[in-house]
């Protein structure tokens, strides 16, 4: 087996609204290798989730994928009919979502979510897959499980839901997972737990990971390569130790300025000025230009994409390379 | 409306009043339109009938027995054309048809009316007055509209015995309660405007702040049920004169036209029921499609 | 959840007693009871003497009593014209109605669900608008017209179906029932589907309208990120869902329809107690109308209670809470 899990190249999604065309993500390119962790960041609105939603083939109407390729193993995503799509998903391919409340089906019974799935794809008996559900729950620290699976949602908190929800993703043993945002909604120790167990089970079965999150310190415990998302697009991407360490891309400065631990005790938690562009009929030029200290002429055409050096990519036309103050 | 004097003060040609937008807003929609001139169409013919319709189907020297059970397009002994054909008593369909729209309209928008002034009334005081005589009028209002408003007429009837007055009363009892409940949520909603807590300190009276301020506000979905209720009514009264409970033989309404022509139907004479119950049809339609695009423009949360 | 259900059984018990109140009121003090209680048939003596029987001229309060007690007895009088008590005749003709509103809302319940469903799933092709567009006729059509275009289309013009009665019937546990012959099947099939066609459209809208709007929730497209079957996403994940408020309304109408049957019954000629009532408010045979309206309020209760159980059954969120 290749050890790249995944290659998505040039990939775009638009949402065709009445009002216009949402360019939620816009000629995107990354790759994430077996065993290893992408970071994807980004702030609210700026892609991340349409990525996710886009490799397993679930983006809503009216949104579609309209060009790129999505290889997963070699095989092209977006090619594949809705049959054998649902074959990988939740199989090979499963995604945590960004909502714990919403996502458990509230008037079912957790294992009757849990079994379902694990029938879904393979051929054991009913008391195989609760045995398998239970170890699951188990696995992401859900105690007394017997007893948890026959509860209803509701009947947990919105970090226990989370948890039943990574537990779901984990059955298969997948050999990609997409994390959108899972771990907001967890207190500190739990997430500790659940950082742990995955890092876990990508070192030893080999599941690469998309972790989708607002929170560099994550990424920075975490991954192993990070994609800076800004409007739909990758501004930056790169390891995790030379993006943070050296970023180039006046919007990660920004990011990185941002989180309370870079600063020092007391000063003001430094904010990215201005807001996020409206993805409706974004035009032409670098998008974030309206709100970047070194935006000039140049960046009204579309920054392209540069490789400043080995496995590193940037779109900026005139890259800050010493850190701010 | 406006004093003359106004008028000479230089204005925009086209304001944009409340009026004008709620007409042009209902125009979007050529089928609201093409009911809304239906509807006009059917109230002038009810209005009209004695003027326009062929006969007057009320008068039994101008019925011959002899012209009974005609079908439709034949011509009477002395000449007339029953486009409609004729019932079993050699009475014209199609003016049996203009008086009876008149009768159902009539008692239909009449009782809505009733019902619409003593439910306004006791949703404005429920809302106004609170506490215990809120708490006793809404559970009233549940009470009711937990039964079926058939059950609840035939319960009237049963008492009163049957007859029009008694029919338009059932009507009445069915309905208040739905126009008691709208404007009771639709004063709780204006009571919180600013407009009313600035009434409120100028210490205007109490009723005045009801009559002049609230109600003329809480007027749009009140508007909307009526238009609604009327259609309703006028179903419900054609049900209960078909079941023979409703008005007299004498002076039918559709739905009595219906019920008479009803046995004749299985012998193949469908025109006596079936021209009647087209009218009923098209008016009950006709009502609900205005009320139901009065109801998309008029209602706030669907606005863009 | 016992003290919960003595709470539903004692408001219950209360609705009946303000019913009897109600339809006492209605018979003693709006009617005129002499004339509503006696056989309109008697002479002076006979009157005074049934006057003295009934307690007519004692207080309101101890006639009321007396209604009541003789209520709980199940005596509410004897109908002047079949002379025999009204809660007999009432029960008699009980199981035809039953039998109609229960097949009706069997009807609405296979009919508008898959409908809704296939409207909900679909909601810009042409079948999804034909059937959404038919909704508002089922609505808006007033019942007997609908039941004489029946009539007259499958009886009289086409001749598949019988126009009017109830067909032969067979026992079952003491009762007569048309649906366990087939030419009663046939007699049974117009009326019920008439009486139950608003409630199709209702059934059909409710569930259209729960598709719309579990459809694009998370729990559905994380249903499907799990890879499950498209099938089993509607039929179980959303359809779940969507039941719960289906079943609620749906088991409200049943009360709606056993009223409505009066029209129905009409039209057809179906012997059940809504076609008695009818009969007895023309003829003023007024113990029977008592009976009858005592009798449906009944029947609505239970129906509310039931509907009420089976509500906390369905949906976990309210079966717990309750328990608790
Ligand atoms: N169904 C939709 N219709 C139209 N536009 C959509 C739809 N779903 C998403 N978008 C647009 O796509 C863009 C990206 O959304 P996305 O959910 O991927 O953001 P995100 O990065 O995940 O943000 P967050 O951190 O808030 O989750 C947004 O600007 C949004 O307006
Ligand atoms: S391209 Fe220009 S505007 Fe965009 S980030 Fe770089 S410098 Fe700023
Ligand atoms: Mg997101």
């Amino acid at each position: 087996m290749s050890d790249t899990t995944l290659e998505v190249q040039g990939l775009s999604t638009h949402f065709l609204t009445r009002a216009g065309v949402v360019r939620a993500v816009e000629d995107i390119s990354f790759s994430v290798g077996r065993g290893r962790v992408l970071g994807l960041v980004g702030e609210s609105g700026s892609g991340k989730s349409v990525t996710g939603f886009s490799v397993i083939g679930l983006v809503d109407p009216p949104g579609q994928i309209v060009r790129g390729k999505i290889l997963f193993q070699g095989r092209d995503l977006t090619k594949l009919d809705e049959r054998e799509l649902q074959d990988l998903r939740g199989n090979r391919i499963a995604m945590i979502f960004q909502d714990p409340m919403m996502t458990l089906n509230p008037v079912l019974r957790i294992d009757t979510q849990m079994i379902e799935t694990v029938l879904a794809h393979d051929n054991v008996s009913r008391e195989e897959a609760r045995q398998r559900s239970r170890d699951a729950l188990g696995m992401v620290g859900i105690p007394s499980p017997d007893e948890r699976l026959v509860s209803y949602p509701h009947q947990f908190s919105g970090g226990m839901r989370q948890r039943v929800a990574i537990a779901i993703a984990l059955l298969h043993r997948p050999d990609l997972i997409i994390a959108d945002e899972p771990t907001t909604a967890l207190d500190v120790t739990i997430q500790a737990q659940i950082l742990a167990e995955v890092q876990k089970l990508a070192r030893e079965v080999g599941t690469a990971l998309i972790w989708i999150t607002h929170d560099l310190s994550v990424i920075a415990g975490l991954a192993d390569d990070i994609a800076v998302m800004y409007a739909g697009r990758i501004v930056e991407s790169g390891s995790v130790a030379e993006v943070l360490d050296r970023p180039m891309h006046p919007y990660t400065h920004g990011l990185i300025g941002s989180v309370p631990s870079r600063n020092a005790r007391g000063t003001r938690l430094r904010q990215i000025p201005g807001m996020t562009p409206s993805m409706l009929n974004l035009g032409p030029g670098c998008a974030f230009r309206a709100r970047c200290a070194r935006a000039d002429a140049a960046c009204a055409a579309d920054p392209p994409q540069s490789a400043p050096s080995a496995g590193r990519t940037l779109r900026c036309f005139h890259p800050q390379l010493e850190m701010t103050a | 409306m406006s004093a003359t004097s106004h008028d000479a003060a230089p204005m925009p040609p086209k304001q944009e009043t409340p009026f004008r937008r709620f007409v042009s807003e209902y125009s979007e929609s050529p089928v609201a339109v093409a009911s809304f001139v239906l509807v006009v169409l059917i109230v002038s013919i009810a209005l009209l009938a004695p003027f326009i319709s062929p006969q007057n189907p009320y008068d039994l020297a101008q019925l011959d027995i002899m012209d009974g059970r005609q079908p439709p397009g034949s011509k009477s002994l002395e000449g007339l054309t029953f486009w409609l054909g004729t019932d079993d008593q050699g009475r014209d369909m199609l003016s049996g048809i203009m008086y009876g729209l008149r009768i159902s309209l009539g008692v239909g928008a009449g009782s809505a009316v009733i019902a619409c002034v003593i439910g306004t009334a006791l949703g404005l005081i429920a809302a106004f007055a609170g506490g215990k005589t809120d708490t006793g009028i809404m559970r009233l209002v549940d009470l009711q509209l937990s039964f079926p408003a058939i059950l609840v007429a035939l319960m009237i009837l049963a008492f009163l015995g049957k007859g029009v007055m008694n029919v338009m009363l059932a009507l009445v009892i069915v309905e208040w309660a739905r126009f008691a409940r709208t404007a009771r949520s639709a004063a709780l909603v204006e009571a919180r405007r600013e407009y009313m807590e600035a009434a409120q300190c100028l210490a205007l009276p109490k009723w005045r702040l009801v009559f002049r301020h609230m109600l003329p506000n809480c007027m749009p979905p009140i508007i909307v049920i009526f238009t609604i209720l009327v259609a309703r009514s006028i179903t419900l009264e054609a049900t209960l004169s078909f079941l023979g409970l409703g008005v007299p033989i004498t002076e039918p309404s559709l739905g009595l036209l219906i019920a008479n022509g009803y046995q004749y139907m299985l012998s193949g004479k469908y025109w006596i029921s079936f021209y009647p119950g087209i009218a009923l049809l098209v008016t009950i339609m006709a009502i609900n499609l205005v009320g139901d695009q009065m109801r998309d423009v008029l209602n706030p949360r669907l606005k863009r | 959840m016992t003290t919960w259900m003595l709470r539903r059984l004692i408001q219950a018990a209360f609705v009946m007693l303000v019913m009897t109140v109600i339809v006492f009121i209605g018979v003693n003090v709006i009617g005129d009871p002499v004339e509503i209680l006696i056989s309109p048939e008697a002479d002076q003596a006979e009157r005074a003497r049934a006057v003295a029987a009934l307690g007519l001229d004692k207080p309101l309060w101890e006639q009321y009593w007396r209604f009541l007690s003789g209520a709980l007895q199940g005596d509410l009088g004897r109908s002047f014209v079949f002379n025999e008590p009204a809660l007999k005749l009432i029960a008699q003709r009980m199981p035809a109605t039953l039998e109609l509103a229960i097949t009706a809302v069997l009807l609405s319940v296979i009919l508008g669900i898959p409908l809704g469903l296939y409207a909900g799933l679909r909601p810009n092709s042409i079948g999804g608008r034909a059937i959404m567009g038919a909704s508002i006729l089922g609505f808006s059509l007033p019942t007997f017209w609908v039941g004489l275009m029946l009539i007259m289309v499958f009886a009289v013009q086409l001749g598949w179906l019988p126009s009017t009665g109830r067909g032969p019937t067979r026992e079952l546990f003491g009762v007569q029932w048309s649906f366990l012959t087939w030419d009663g099947l046939r007699h049974m099939a117009m009326p019920a589907l008439n009486l139950a066609l608003g409630n199709i459209a209702l059934v059909l809208r409710l569930t259209r309208a729960g598709v719309r709007e579990n459809l694009p929730m998370d729990y559905v497209k994380f249903a499907r990120a799990k890879g499950i079957s498209p099938n089993r996403v509607v039929f179980v994940h959303v359809l779940k869902n969507i039941l719960i408020p289906i079943v609620t309304v749906v088991g409200l109408e049943i009360g709606g329809l056993i009223a409505f049957a009066v029209v129905t019954e009409s039209v057809f000629a179906w012997p059940g107690m809504g076609k008695l009532i009818i009969d007895s408010i023309n003829v003023l045979d007024r113990p029977v109308i008592v009976a009858y309206l005592m009798m449906i309020v009944l029947l609505f209760v239970v129906i509310n209670l039931i509907v009420d159980l089976l509500y906390t059954v369905l949906d976990p969120r309210v079966r717990l809470e309750t328990k608790e």
